[in-house]
């Protein structure tokens, strides 16, 4: 284990345990770091100290032909990558990268894609990261080290606990070792592009495609202007070469009536994909407040023409609609009345991804729970950790 | 039969009139059984070895009636098993005398199609097989199919995060549902998730899903429906050995290709499934797998191709693809039959341990010969891509010696589960069955931080408190 002036970094499960259970002891507060690039996310905390999951890498296991890799959690994401990259698999959910959102250097940790629940566009064919994660260690605030699900993909044996931390922004524990399944990686990608729809046709567009049987990986909609050009929607076909280039076609005959699709090949497509996975249209711009809304696709347009009728934001469509980047001033509450109450009425959530600490510290980040979801979260917060010494209020006051 | 019931608390039994009193009060005359005769009909599930004839049964028609029920409960400290359609293998229905039995057949409605969204919003108790039905005249399907999906209903589904045999692709329930409406035991409604994909705060609709009902009673669900691919065929491939079938699998697998299906039988299931259903499957073969591909008849003939060469490469005997709809109706129907077709040559107690993949051929091989030690046949059906094992391990329940022996093999093989990397159950859940091997898979600390999650919810332990945590070390949590 290391100190680093308030750092701690313990590089065995042992050692985090040690070190938890002293700050318990001491009633010290910790925060949990992985690679810093997504510190902005979440509300803003002080801690008396930061342990940080630095010397806690390497991947543990990986075994292609049965679909799962484990690794420590302070495993940087780009060496899993790199590990699947070799035998041709990958992480089904495509977790984004932060880095242009926050303004952040270093590495993202495959550790924090699971505390995160981290996921990109094709979470609308292959879930999200909670869906692909099917085993932790992890040490609780007590200092005792927990381990749920496991290394096979089908596992209902107790509690699943593994699903409760995906997500928990490190306020139930520190995970030490995540094990996630896998998919092979289709050797062939392609996008098709329908020019200048409004928002209400392409989400019936993007409808459209994702109940065809053609397997759309991913289907996003950019209102003019939003990516500093007209309207594009873009639905992402990954195949085998044969199959991809029938389905393209027969994708296109679908579309017909809503209009007349373009197709864009492997390269522009992936530049497409990242910079829509890590909100680039957006994150580059540094002033605004950025918003994450998750509503029923369905209910997305109407939503969207509110706020931007009061709020004059710039947005864009993710996962067929049910997802919704927003960018707006930051100024009072960045919009949050403006941007709850619609989304709430829509049938969905937001969350404040992006904006200064003094606003992420007035305005709540999280969508506000009711009372008796609230007792429950602060049921389950104190059950890992009763001295609420890990993360403390990072997802909610107290939390 | 040697799994123990908690001691029934004499004091409920004996206020057991003022209990269905009270409940009278709360739920129409034929929502509410009292007679012994027809309250025997909920004494036992699918693990039909353990009987206990609940207090009383009630069958609540909304979720109001379900908050009252259980706010009496709670009030009173009275005992209650949710029950879907009773079809748990691990006897996650299975009542206690001193308990109520909350059943929801009577919420079998789907209250809401949005086929633009892709979501379906029923009531708890529609069966799993009824959402598929009411979506596939415009082309979609629920994907979750656990064998007893004709019978089970998705608050069991729920309950139990059941899978099938289409989860290698599509995965299983928890993957699948969106929301559910959840009333706590002090009566209180909660809608968790909803139509959106992420829902705000922890993620207590993945921990609510495969809860067998200690947390709450789910009466509603939001979940996920699929198009249907545009055709679906499955393969026969018949093999000398379970080692090559095994070896076929992972080299399958391993090879970047995912069929929505791999099932595999040994040589007793063919010869079970294949008296009942008269499927064509190879009755000389000593393993057979069953593969389904999806897409276009192009695109399903290129990945048979791939798929055929590989198991060339393993020494594959037979290979019979379906050519109609029929024949894959039958192929079908002998695999989802197989629990069904063994019961009518003998009783039997089916497994469920997941192993890794790599481990198939050992355990495999281990089961048998753990099952011959005690002198017991058995048939293995299972889902391979997953490694979701289902022993069937073959007894008569007349003889209290082979129920004995029945019993500790399929412990011996739910341990050895565990030993090579696995866990003791894939979908069918802990219930009573595996309840007290929990310790082989957990420490005390796992175990004490999910029942301390669990006291969340429930601190009284009213709601099935007789599974999933072994009886003894409660407290302690």
């Amino acid at each position: 284990m290391t100190h680093d002036g308030n750092i701690m970094q313990p590089a065995t499960e042992a050692e985090a345990c040690d070190i938890i259970a002293e700050a318990r002891a001491a009633k010290r507060t910790l925060g949990i770091e992985g690679g810093g690039t997504r510190a902005g996310l979440g509300r803003p905390i002080s801690c008396d100290g930061v342990l940080s999951t630095r010397k806690l890498t390497g991947v543990t296991l990986y075994e292609p032909a049965e679909l799962v890799i484990a690794a420590r959690a302070g495993t940087p994401l780009s060496v899993i990558e790199e590990t699947l990259a070799e035998k041709g698999q990958m992480l089904p959910f495509e977790p984004a990268d932060y880095r242009a959102l926050y303004g952040t250097q270093g590495e993202p940790t495959i550790g924090a894609v699971a505390a995160c629940n981290i996921s990109g566009p094709r979470r609308i064919q292959t879930g999200a990261a909670r869906d692909s994660l099917i085993g932790v260690r992890l040490v609780n605030g007590r200092g005792e080290a927990i381990k749920s699900g496991g290394r096979v993909m089908k596992n209902v044996t107790g509690l699943d606990l593994v699903k409760l931390t995906c997500g928990a922004h490190g306020t139930l524990g520190l995970l030490t070792e995540v094990t996630f399944k896998l998919l092979p990686k289709p050797p062939a990608e392609a996008s098709l592009v329908l020019d200048g729809l409004d928002d209400a046709q392409a989400i019936r567009a993007m409808s459209l495609a994702l109940s065809s049987p053609f397997e759309v990986s991913g289907a996003a909609h950019l209102p003019m202007g939003s990516n500093g050009s007209g309207a594009v929607t873009v639905l992402r076909l990954e195949r085998d070469a044969e199959s991809l280039a029938y389905r393209v076609g027969r994708l296109a005959e679908l579309l017909a009536e809503v209009g007349l699709a373009r197709r864009i090949e492997v390269d522009e497509s992936r530049a497409q994909w990242r910079d829509i996975a890590q909100a680039g249209p957006l994150a580059k711009a540094h002033g605004p407040a950025i918003w994450r809304l998750s509503l029923p696709a369905h209910n997305a347009a109407r939503c969207m023409a509110d706020i931007s009728a009061s709020l004059g934001a710039r947005y864009f469509y993710d996962w067929a609609g049910g997802l919704v980047w927003l960018a707006v001033m930051p100024s009072d509450d960045a919009g949050a009345l403006r941007v709850r109450h619609a989304t709430a009425e829509a049938g969905g959530y937001a969350t404040l991804m992006r904006a200064p600490d003094e606003l992420r510290a007035h305005v709540d980040v999280f969508p506000p729970l009711g009372a008796a979801l609230m007792k429950i979260t602060a049921g389950i917060k104190s059950s890992f950790d009763p001295d609420a010494i890990l993360n403390p209020g990072r997802m909610y006051a107290g939390v | 039969m040697t799994i123990p019931f908690p001691v029934p608390d004499q004091s409920i039994l004996a206020r057991r009139d003022e209990i269905i009193a009270g409940l009278a009060m709360l739920l129409p005359p034929e929502g509410l059984i009292i007679s012994e005769d027809e309250r025997r009909a909920f004494e036992t599930d699918a693990l039909t070895a353990y009987r206990h004839v609940p207090l009383a049964v009630a069958l609540p028609r909304t979720t109001e009636e379900v908050a009252a029920v259980l706010r009496y409960c709670h009030e009173h400290g009275v005992k209650v098993v949710a029950r879907g359609a009773g079809t748990s293998l691990s006897g996650g229905a299975i009542p206690q005398t001193d308990a109520i039995v909350l059943g929801l057949s009577k919420l079998n409605r789907i209250l809401d199609i949005n086929f633009p969204g892709r979501t379906v919003r029923v009531q708890a108790g529609v069966t799993n097989l009824s959402i598929t039905e009411a979506v596939s005249a415009e082309g979609f399907f629920y994907a979750p199919d656990p064998s007893s999906q004709l019978a089970c209903t998705i608050g069991g589904n729920i309950g139990m995060n059941s899978g099938g045999a289409h989860c290698l692709k599509y995965g299983v329930t928890t993957n699948n549902v969106l929301g559910v409406r959840l009333v706590q035991m002090d009566g209180t409604i909660l809608d968790i998730g909803g139509e959106a994909l992420d829902a705000p705060g922890l993620d207590l609709l993945g921990l609510i899903v495969g809860s067998e009902g200690q947390l709450g009673i789910v009466t509603e669900a939001v979940v996920r429906i699929l198009r249907m691919a545009e055709d679906a065929r499955p393969v026969l491939f018949g093999f000398e050995t379970s080692e090559e079938a095994a070896a076929c699998v992972a080299a399958v697998i391993g090879a970047g290709i995912i069929p929505v299906a791999m099932e595999f039988m040994d040589k007793e299931a063919i010869a079970i499934c294949e008296a009942f259903a008269k499927a064509g499957y190879p009755l000389d073969a000593g393993a057979m797998l069953i593969i389904e591909v999806e897409g276009s008849s192009v695109e399903m003939d290129a990945q048979l191709k791939r798929i055929v060469e590989i198991a060339r490469q393993h020494n594959v005997q037979v290979v019979r693809e379906s050519k109609s709809a029929m024949e894959t109706a039958l192929i079908w129907k002998g695999r989802k039959s197989a629990f069904g077709a063994t019961g009518r040559i003998a009783d039997y107690i089916c497994m469920d341990g997941t192993v890794p993949t790599g481990q198939l051929t050992y355990v495999l091989k281990r089961t048998g010969e753990i099952c011959a030690s005690y002198g017991l046949r058995v048939a293995n059906v299972f889902h391979a891509g997953d490694g979701n094992m289902h022993p069937l391990i073959m007894y008569n329940v007349n003889d209290p010696e082979d129920a004995r022996k029945a019993e500790e093999a399929g412990m011996d093989l739910l341990k050895l589960c565990v030993e090579v990397g696995g866990c003791l159950t894939g979908e069918h859940g802990v219930g009573i069955e595996k309840r007290d091997l929990m310790r082989f898979q957990f420490n005390p600390q796992d175990l004490n931080q999910q029942m301390r999650v669990r006291a969340v919810f429930d601190p009284q332990w009213l709601l099935n408190p007789a599974k999933v945590f072994p009886l003894d070390g409660r407290d302690a949590a």
